[in-house]
């Protein structure tokens, strides 16, 4: 059975920010931020018809800014929130801001899709999320299956927790913590727990992780040197709560058990380059997906440390009785840690890869030229993890 | 038919025939007769006994002719006339024989006749002998029956005399000590005196010699007990005493207990001695300088029994092993040879000889010798094991030599001892031990000379740190001259080390050492020991403690200098490809290795060191890498791009990066072979960067180009990396110069480039990353393998800096060439 071949999308702009759309179950969507000095930004909604391998997309502006960084709403599909660079008296600043698609943007895009890009509609901004006295925003995170009224944003040493009022038309600051220490200290990229009743974030800075207490916004941990060099993304297994993933510029990709910080519980070096990005896929989280600026992405199936370990316990009695699917099982039995797949469609450096928020076989992954590749995983491993 | 023809007048033929006829005639059938017999039953064979006058004649007349019928009959003729003659003959013999035969017969007669009447005369004179014989013994009879009671009685006397004489005379013997003629004058009288002890009178002498003999038994083993006397001695009273009925066990245990005293003295001598040297060891040259009695720990005993041990305490194994082997070994042998000579190889005689005395008295030896032997042998051990240093083998070689040997006395002595096999042991697994402890020397030499390379390393490095901060980047060519010096003593040190400990080593081996011949030392010694134990042992080790450089430094850097790992590299490598096989071949052959057992190959190692080598090398261009990385990466990240000035200079971090890979390619150089490297074009530092080259592309750069523009943009690099491979970053490379500054040059400018595209830039700023990349392009190129690579990613670079930047408007070349050459 061949592997459907993957479905590529070019931007005409640069882009690094890529989300799925958190809140759409049915569709499979994922938007995407450019990123061009000179133009008005867009953010590029894609629709991807599984049935028939078909791309729709649709084109919003997003004339405030260059955009860094892009995350959806949980709640309400149209919300989402970019990080933007802002240029103003030749000063860079990147802000935050929270924004709610136009209602009609599907039907519109559809009726006359040669016209989108001649005629694109605008993003409704809802609220900034002010930061002018803190800094630039390295990335706003959404609370993980809340009711999408809580974002918090990480502004270079700050972790500002905002409460979001009014339909989203007004942000507030419930609370904040700073990171202290000596020399320039900046966050490089954030994760808020979806365990412990969302209670948990953890941020990296330099070559640490840290994890915070959002009740008491008070760091609880804290990995330091847990990359030889800068982590530049992380990421929450979404069934293990203790587990979280972290990647940098050492090209690893090292998992964390944050109760035992002393040593990772497990390191992969498959890249060669720097690894940007780092997913967990939202059911399976055995599959584990990386992008790199060696313009790759590796997909690799984590068994040993997933919450699915390989042999069903519940099984045993069963099988005790039947021998033929105790043959079978063995036939099944070398599902060990390993890559199962690298995807080099991109020509240059991956940025950001995201799992479909509504299949959790299919994922996208954007490089720095434009380029958005949708794969799916592999057959055969679907129906090995299913079966 | 043929006797027929044959003519009468041969003799011979006609003889025989005639003799044949004659033993027919008397029935004596002999040899040959069977064929006659086939021929004889022809009726017409005129000589066979079924011959028929008429058949033959009949066949006669049918046959011939008239004229052969007249030859025939005259031959026939003649043949009658012969053979009458011949009967004539034969009858005139035989009378002439019977008559002689007769005559003879006569003359017997008369003789025979004479010669009885001589025999009746010698008879009858026989008779009369034998009379007077018997008349002579009759008178003689009662003299003799006289003259022999005498004798008797003078025998019987001279007995008694003895036997009265004989309290005197043990008295006497007693005083003069001769101690042998007593007991065997005794031995004589014992029996009778105890036949006879009714009788009062003998009763007195056997009391008398009971307690004489007594007293003597009391001197002989107080004797025995001073055991000041020789063993001669000694020997000479047991023998007395066995046979004054002393038991045979009570004076083996006697023996015994009087030999162990003396061997216990010599073992509590080493003890002291070992005691001694221990606490020396520990307490330092000071307390041994003071005086005996006023040492607290100084245990009297030892200082009792061997005064002269302690100020000389701390002395060699040697002279350990040497005091051991002759005060003990050599006593112990003395014990034995005299208890065997004493119980055991004693002619036996007499009733005394009671079959089981040898046999327990050899029990007893064995249990005595077993018990002593392993004393000694765990004192030394316990020497043995304070032998740590390892500096000079040949005394512990020497000792254990002398140990061993002098243990084969005991196996002549006492051949089903165990003792020599147990000596056999220690001695191997002081080998072992031996073994061991070199490896671990070897190790920690490793370590040392590592730690002063490092040191050597580090000393110049500090000059260079401060030279270069004061801008001189002359000092680090001073720095790095040292490099492969230090690579050759390093492996030099290494391998004199390593062959020094196997000419140690190659002493257990030698000739003329007794062990050397036992079958471990030939075998699993050489080949378990040395090959596997040490060399195989320490060339993994130099491996693993090279991985573990790689491991455990960390990824900032670590605290390995970068140019030890770069020597490392070498040195796995170098092992790789000579100095391994050199090694094993010269222990092979030093050692005469005879592979019984399954021993790791040489490409096994060599592919451990080549996989050691590069992943150091690996490791060092990371590392450097890493070094430069930051360096760039500092210095894009902290600058304010959109607000800088327009540029004058070069930076001076650009300056400082090929100043670094210059010097890395110095050091790498001085190690590494240069390595292959695509032709370069004509002249590559001229290049310039095609994006701004032609003034079309500038104008795409100004402020006023159209909404399609962006797509241009991408597709140049696009086109760019389609045909152009896909780049490796952190890629494993080659064990050469230009391999290593690729990939340390790569993994520089991929950082660059991916720091520029987070960056905004202002149009000075893009600017500034124009010249830096011109300024890089000038100098890096001629380091890498693929200039090209260099091309690509500062054209990258520049690239991305355009598209982030805020007012793309790019320098002129002219100025650009300008400011670099000026810089």
């Amino acid at each position: 059975m061949e592997d459907d071949a993957p479905v590529i999308y070019g931007l005409e702009f640069q882009a690094r920010a890529l989300t799925a759309q958190t809140a759409e179950t049915d569709a499979i969507r994922f938007v995407v931020g450019t990123q061009s000095l000179k133009f008005d930004n867009q953010i590029h909604i894609i629709d991807f018809d599984d049935e028939n391998n078909m791309i729709n997309k649709s084109v919003l502006l997003h004339d405030a800014g260059e955009i860094w960084h892009i995350s959806g709403s949980p709640a309400d599909k149209a919300v989402l929130t970019t990080c933007y660079s802002k240029t103003s008296e030749s000063r860079v600043l990147t802000c935050a801001a929270v924004w709610r698609m136009p209602p009609e943007w599907e039907s519109g895009s559809h009726e006359s899709p040669d016209d989108s890009s001649n005629n694109p509609q605008t993003l409704e901004l809802l609220c900034h999320l002010d930061n002018t006295t803190h800094g630039s925003v390295a990335c706003v995170l959404w609370e993980p299956m809340g009711d999408g009224k809580r974002v918090i944003s990480l502004a270079e040493n700050h972790v500002l927790l905002w409460d979001l009022q009014e339909s989203s038309t007004k942000a507030t600051i419930s609370s904040s913590a700073t990171l202290e220490g000596k020399g320039q200290l900046k966050f490089t990229a954030g994760k808020w727990s979806p365990h412990h009743n969302s209670t948990q974030l953890a941020t990296a800075n330099d070559t640490a992780i840290r994890g915070w207490d959002l009740r008491s916004m008070s760091q609880i941990y804290c990995i330091e040197s847990a990359h030889g060099q800068l982590v530049r993304d992380l990421d929450f297994n979404p069934n293990k709560q203790y587990y979280l993933a972290s990647c940098g510029d050492d090209c690893k990709v090292k998992f964390w058990d944050v109760r035992h910080i002393n040593e990772p519980v497990k390191c992969l070096e498959e890249h060669s380059h720097w690894v940007w990005s780092v997913r967990y896929n939202h059911s399976h989280d055995q599959l584990l997906l990386t992008g790199s600026s060696d313009s790759r992405v590796i997909l690799s199936n984590m068994v040993s440390i997933s919450s699915e370990p390989f042999g069903h316990l519940v099984d045993d009695d069963e099988l005790s009785d039947n021998e033929e699917s105790q043959q079978e099982d063995k036939g099944k039995e070398p599902l060990r840690d390993s890559i199962i797949a690298t995807y080099e469609e991109h020509e240059d450096s991956v940025y950001a890869v995201e799992w479909s928020a509504a299949d959790p076989w299919l994922f996208a992954s954007l490089s720095y030229d434009g380029r958005l590749v949708i794969n799916r995983v592999p057959r055969a491993l679907k129906y090995r993890i299913l079966l | 038919m043929s006797s027929a023809t044959t003519p009468p007048d041969s003799d011979p033929t006609g003889r025989r025939r005639v003799h044949s006829m004659l033993k027919l005639y008397y029935g004596l059938n002999e040899e040959g007769t069977a064929a006659e017999q086939a021929e004889s039953l022809d009726p017409c064979d005129i000589n066979g006994p079924h011959f028929d006058p008429e058949v033959y004649l009949n066949k006669l007349r049918k046959d011939c002719s008239l004229c052969e019928l007249m030859d025939h009959e005259s031959c026939m003729v003649k043949q009658i006339r012969s053979l009458d003659s011949d009967m004539q003959t034969l009858v005139y013999e035989n009378y002439n024989k019977f008559i002689s035969a007769t005559d003879t017969i006569r003359k017997m007669k008369n003789d025979f006749k004479k010669m009885e009447d001589e025999m009746d005369c010698l008879s009858a004179n026989m008779a009369a002998i034998t009379e007077f014989s018997a008349r002579i013994s009759g008178t003689l009879q009662d003299q003799h029956a006289q003259i022999t009671k005498l004798s008797g009685v003078h025998t019987l006397l001279r007995k008694l005399q003895f036997l009265f004489e004989l309290p005197a005379r043990l008295n006497k013997c007693l005083e003069l000590q001769a101690y042998a003629q007593a007991v065997s004058a005794h031995r004589r009288a014992r029996c009778v005196l105890q036949q006879y002890s009714h009788m009062p009178s003998f009763r007195g002498i056997q009391d008398d010699c009971h307690v004489i003999m007594e007293q003597l038994a009391q001197q002989l083993r107080q004797k025995f007990r001073d055991g000041g006397s020789s063993a001669k001695d000694l020997s000479e009273c047991v023998e007395l005493l066995l046979q004054l009925d002393e038991p045979a066990e009570e004076l083996c245990d006697k023996f015994l207990s009087h030999a162990q005293s003396r061997l216990e003295a010599d073992l509590q001598g080493l003890e002291a001695e070992l005691k001694d040297s221990a606490f020396t060891d520990t307490g330092g040259g000071s307390v041994q300088k003071t005086s005996p009695g006023s040492n607290p720990i100084s245990p009297s005993s030892s200082s009792v029994i061997n005064p002269f041990l302690s100020p000389t305490a701390g002395t060699d194994i040697l002279e350990f092993i040497d005091r051991g082997c002759n005060e003990f070994v050599s006593s112990l042998c003395l014990v034995i040879a005299s208890y065997q000579e004493l119980f055991i190889n004693r002619p036996q005689e007499g009733e005394l000889a009671s079959k089981n005395i040898p046999e327990m008295a050899n029990g007893k030896l064995h249990v005595f010798v077993d018990t002593l032997a392993a004393r000694y042998f765990s004192l030394v051990e316990r020497r043995i094991q304070e032998e740590k240093g390892v500096g000079d083998n040949s005394l512990l070689v020497r000792a254990l030599d002398r140990f061993h040997r002098r243990l084969q006395a005991i196996t002549k002595l006492l051949p089903g001892s165990a003792v020599p096999s147990h000596g056999t042991e220690i001695v191997v697994r002081a080998a072992r031990e031996r073994i061991k402890q070199y490896l671990s020397a070897l190790q920690t030499f490793y370590h040392d000379s590592l730690t002063d390379v490092r040191q050597a390393l580090a000393a110049p490095r500090l000059a260079v740190g401060g030279a270069s901060a004061s801008g001189g980047g002359v000092t680090s060519k001073d720095a790095t001259p040292s490099l492969p010096e230090l690579l050759t003593s390093l492996s030099n040190f290494i391998l004199n080390q390593l062959k020094s400990v196997l000419a140690s080593v190659h002493l257990f081996t030698a000739k003329d050492i007794t062990f050397s011949n036992k079958p471990y030392f030939k075998g699993e010694f050489c080949s378990q020991g040395v090959r596997e134990g040490l060399v195989v042992s320490f060339i993994k080790f130099i491996c693993q403690s090279s991985r573990q450089y790689c491991e455990s430094a960390g990824d900032r850097g670590g605290s390995t200098p970068p140019a030890l790992l770069l020597l490392l590299s070498r040195l796995c490598l170098d092992y790789e490809t000579s100095t391994i096989s050199y090694i094993l071949t010269l222990t092979d052959e030093q050692f005469l290795v005879q592979h019984h057992t399954p021993v790791t190959p040489v490409t096994a190692l060599c592919a451990e060191a080549r996989e050691a080598a590069q992943k150091l090398l690996n490791h060092y261009v990371k590392v450097q890498g890493l070094i430069i990385s930051q360096m760039l990466r500092k210095s894009v990240e902290t600058r304010d791009w959109v607000n800088t000035i327009e540029p004058r200079n070069v930076r001076a971090v650009m300056k400082r990066v090929v100043e670094d890979t210059t010097s890395i390619d110095v050091q790498v150089g001085l190690l590494y072979e240069e390595g292959v490297r695509k032709a370069h074009s004509s002249d590559s530092s001229k290049r310039t960067f095609s994006v701004y080259s032609s003034s079309r592309q500038q104008i795409r750069y100004a402020p006023s180009y159209t909404p399609s523009a962006p797509m241009d943009t991408n597709l140049l690099s696009n086109i760019h990396k389609l045909f152009s491979e896909r780049i490796d970053i952190f890629s494993p490379v080659e064990f050469n110069k230009v391999s290593v500054l690729t990939g340390i040059i790569k993994i520089s400018l991929k950082t660059f480039l991916e720091c520029v595209r987070i960056r905004t830039f202002g149009r000075y700023g893009l600017q500034q990353i124009q010249v830096d990349c011109h300024y890089l392009q000038m100098y890096l190129w001629r380091f890498v393998s693929d200039e090209n690579l260099v091309h690509f990613l500062l054209d990258e670079i520049v690239g991305s800096a355009a598209h982030r930047c805020l007012d793309p408007s790019p320098m002129e070349q002219s100025v650009i060439e300008v400011i670099c050459e000026r810089g």
